[in-house]
């Protein structure tokens, strides 16, 4: 369902992304781990259509399209969702009405009718139920004074609303408590489906102890240098990157 | 996104640019104390408002144009060169909708207005000002049966001539300011409300201005007055043909509130703003003036301005009866050439007299957006208290906000707090917004909207609707 292929990514001039590959199927949850500055964050917001970053190479298929060819919101309408890293206020508008609007975008997109606001409200609190998150701060606005971790949940609601084919989890784990993060990772295991795939990025291990990935890479320098099974979090863990870079050292050499 | 993309999308057609064919009876321009006579004895006026016409227009002759101290740049009207009356051709006053010309009907409905069946399930009784004149006023019956009066200011000076003396020029005086003093001396029409002691209007008024002809100004005054323990809510609305000269609307507004009596009045102005090189466009200068006058009144404005190519205009209250309370809501828009210098005035003379003023200011192209505002608190105004915010919104980088607070406290038991803050739509909002599916010009609308939503939440449902479409219209454009 994604396919990235030798991409390359240039941030102010600079390569972030050097040839970085990729292949996620249907319902499939990998994780990228990586070092500060490997190009993780690069890589989701190149992924949901960000300006700022010039693709200087490589491809990317999203179900079947070209994924780089699409406005931020086509792919929205593709069913790509991003879960910020740092979620953005928006003053004055209640998450209620933004997630009507996003909704119904979203529909609107795929060629399926708008729904009005009690239809809304009854999808909003099944979804929400199922991902075990409660609805109350979509009555305030849009991350307008929430704490880190209310953010993140906020995300996890958005997402649980806007039912993604491939979600895309920015650092969902950074700053978060336990509790939090456990709220978090319920949402994304009450998440998982046949139908969903998600994409992890993460610095630490802890998260993986929550969400349990299929598959496992490790992005250093802008490439994936190391691919492996569920195992291969504790490995890092244990030894840390610098083991992953000597190791891909010693291979390139 | 490029902050020239960002701009271009703040670019906007204007739809209600058309023009109605249809055969006026227009005064050659100029002015001079015929043109005045003239309008007078068109309207059949007595003796006393002509002698009060006549003496605005001596005193606006020794006044000058203020346009030095606003943050406006703009070329005078050439005052000897514009008609100061124009009319559609009719024998005599219409007596009901039937007896209206089809084709202003017609424009009306293009503009969505009601002024047939439609605006009885809408609740809405509209007066509609079609140049110089007043067209139509709808439910005057069911209104009558209340008490209150809702007619043409013409027919005001008619039919209740001692009332109309009473108040006009009462808050507004005739030598107020250029602007006022002009207006007095030519005002040709407007809406006269009235509601009695203890009445609650049991419907929104309305009143839509639509200049047409061209060449000509447009002079209308709207005097509401409201007894003791009333309510009245006033909406009004314009529009204007697009055309390539620039065109002057000088307005005069004066409210009275007396003891636990509240006015509501709402404006949603979108008069022609010129086109995106700032040629042509409406001259806004409006003179807004409410007087609290017994105790326990209250005012309220609300003003939603997209339109015209310069605006001059402060809705402003007077304090003057013990406790009562003045409010100001305001979204002023200036996008491509528009400026706005719009702002109020607060001024505090009763005691524990309070005011409020939230202003938001959104600047787009080369738009320039000033808020000036006065808060003064009399020496005799114990206890009062006054609390503005004042917040502007940059779209791109051409563009400008201003503010100019001027705050004057005359004694030590009152509280005045201001808050303002100017801020940019941030590339990372958009962006946000986008990821979750809404295009670039809903995801621009969308965030303007949250940003103005303290005052939107002021507006009647339907006009608060209507604002949220208009300012998406007016960010609308060719996205890049």
């Amino acid at each position: 369902m994604l396919e990235i292929k030798d991409l390359h990514v240039n941030v102010n001039g600079k390569p972030i992304l050097k040839g970085l590959n990729l292949t996620m199927g249907e319902g499939e949850v990998h994780c990228i781990m990586g070092p500060n500055g490997s190009g993780k964050s690069t890589l989701s917001q190149v992924l949901a259509g960000r300006d700022a970053y010039e693709i200087t190479g490589g491809s990317v298929t999203f179900r079947g399209k070209d994924l780089l060819e699409q406005e931020p919101h086509e792919r929205a309408g593709e069913g790509l969702f991003l879960a910020f890293q740092y979620p953005v206020e928006i003053p004055g508008v209640s998450g209620n009405q933004f997630l009507r609007a996003a909704l119904n975008a979203v529909r609107q997109y795929r060629g399926e009718d708008e729904l009005d606001a009690a239809q809304m409200m009854k999808v909003f609190r099944e979804r929400a139920k199922q991902a075990k998150i409660d609805l109350a701060s979509l009555k305030r606005s849009v991350n307008e004074g929430f704490s880190g971790g209310e953010k993140k949940r906020n995300e996890m609601l958005q997402m649980a609303i806007l039912e993604p084919r491939l979600a895309v989890l920015d650092e969902v784990d950074s700053g978060l408590d336990i509790d939090a993060l456990k709220i978090v990772s319920d949402a994304v295991n009450a998440m998982r489906s046949a139908q969903r795939s998600f994409l992890v990025i993460t610095h630490y291990q802890r998260l993986l102890n929550h969400i349990v990935p299929d598959h496992i890479h490790v992005l250093v320098d802008g490439q994936i240098v190391k691919s492996g099974g569920k195992e291969l979090a504790l490995e890092l863990e244990e030894k840390g990157y610098a083991w992953v870079e000597e190791h891909t050292n010693t291979v390139a050499g | 996104m490029t902050t020239t993309e960002i701009e271009q999308l703040a670019k906007k057609e204007y739809k209600y640019g058309f023009v109605t064919e249809i055969e006026s009876e227009t005064f050659p321009p100029g002015l001079n104390e015929d043109v005045i006579r003239a309008i007078s004895a068109k309207k059949d006026e007595p003796q006393w408002l002509l002698d009060w016409r006549l003496k605005a227009f001596a005193t606006w002759q020794k006044m000058e144009e203020p346009d030095h101290w606003p943050q406006l740049k703009y070329t005078p009207t050439p005052y000897n060169e514009i008609s100061y009356y124009s009319s559609p051709k009719k024998k005599d006053g219409p007596k009901s909708l039937e007896e209206v010309d089809p084709k202003l009907l017609e424009t009306y409905e293009k503009l969505g207005i009601p002024l047939n069946e439609r605006a009885r399930l809408a609740g809405v009784a509209v007066d509609a000002v079609f140049d110089s004149v007043s067209v139509v006023t709808t439910f005057k019956d069911t209104l009558k049966k209340a008490g209150v009066i809702f007619c043409p200011i013409s027919e005001a000076v008619r039919d209740y001539p001692e009332l109309v003396q009473k108040y006009l020029g009462s808050v507004v005086p005739h030598s107020d300011n250029f602007f006022a003093a002009l207006n007095s001396a030519v005002f040709t029409d407007g809406s006269f409300v009235y509601i009695p002691k203890g009445v609650r209007c049991p419907m929104e008024l309305s009143t839509y201005f639509r200049i047409n002809e061209a060449s000509t100004g447009q002079f209308e005054r709207t005097l509401i007055v409201a007894e003791e323990a009333s309510y009245v809510s006033y909406l009004e609305g314009c529009t204007a043909p697009m055309r390539d000269e620039n065109q002057l609307h000088a307005a005069v507004v004066e409210l009275v509130a007396h003891d636990d009596a509240k006015i509501k009045y709402s404006t949603v102005q979108n008069w022609y703003p010129g086109d995106e090189d700032g040629k042509g466009g409406i001259y806004n200068f409006v003179t807004k003036r409410g007087k609290c006058a017994g105790r326990n009144s209250h005012i309220s404005w609300t003003q939603v301005e997209t339109g015209s190519a310069v605006t001059w205009k402060y809705p402003s209250c007077i304090l003057q009866g013990d406790n009562s309370v003045g409010e100001f809501y305001s979204v002023a828009l200036t996008n491509n050439y528009q400026q706005a210098d719009t702002g109020t005035k607060m001024v505090h003379i009763g005691k524990n007299t309070k005011s409020t003023i939230i202003s938001k200011g959104i600047s787009a192209g080369k738009g320039q957006n000033t808020y000036r505002g006065l808060v003064k608190i009399m020496k005799g105004a114990e206890n009062s208290r006054n609390y503005t915010q004042c917040d502007s919104l940059l779209i791109g980088d051409r563009c400008g906000a201003h503010t100019f607070p001027y705050i004057d406290v005359r004694n030590t038991s009152s509280t005045v707090e201001h808050e303002a803050s100017t801020s940019k739509i941030a590339e990372d909002q958009l962006f946000y917004v986008q990821q979750r599916g809404l295009d670039l010009e809903n995801a621009v609308s969308l965030i303007v909207n949250g940003f103005c939503k303290e005052v939107f939440r002021e507006l009647p449902m339907e006009f608060a609707v209507e604002a949220t479409k208009l300012l998406a219209v007016s960010l609308e454009g060719s996205v890049g």
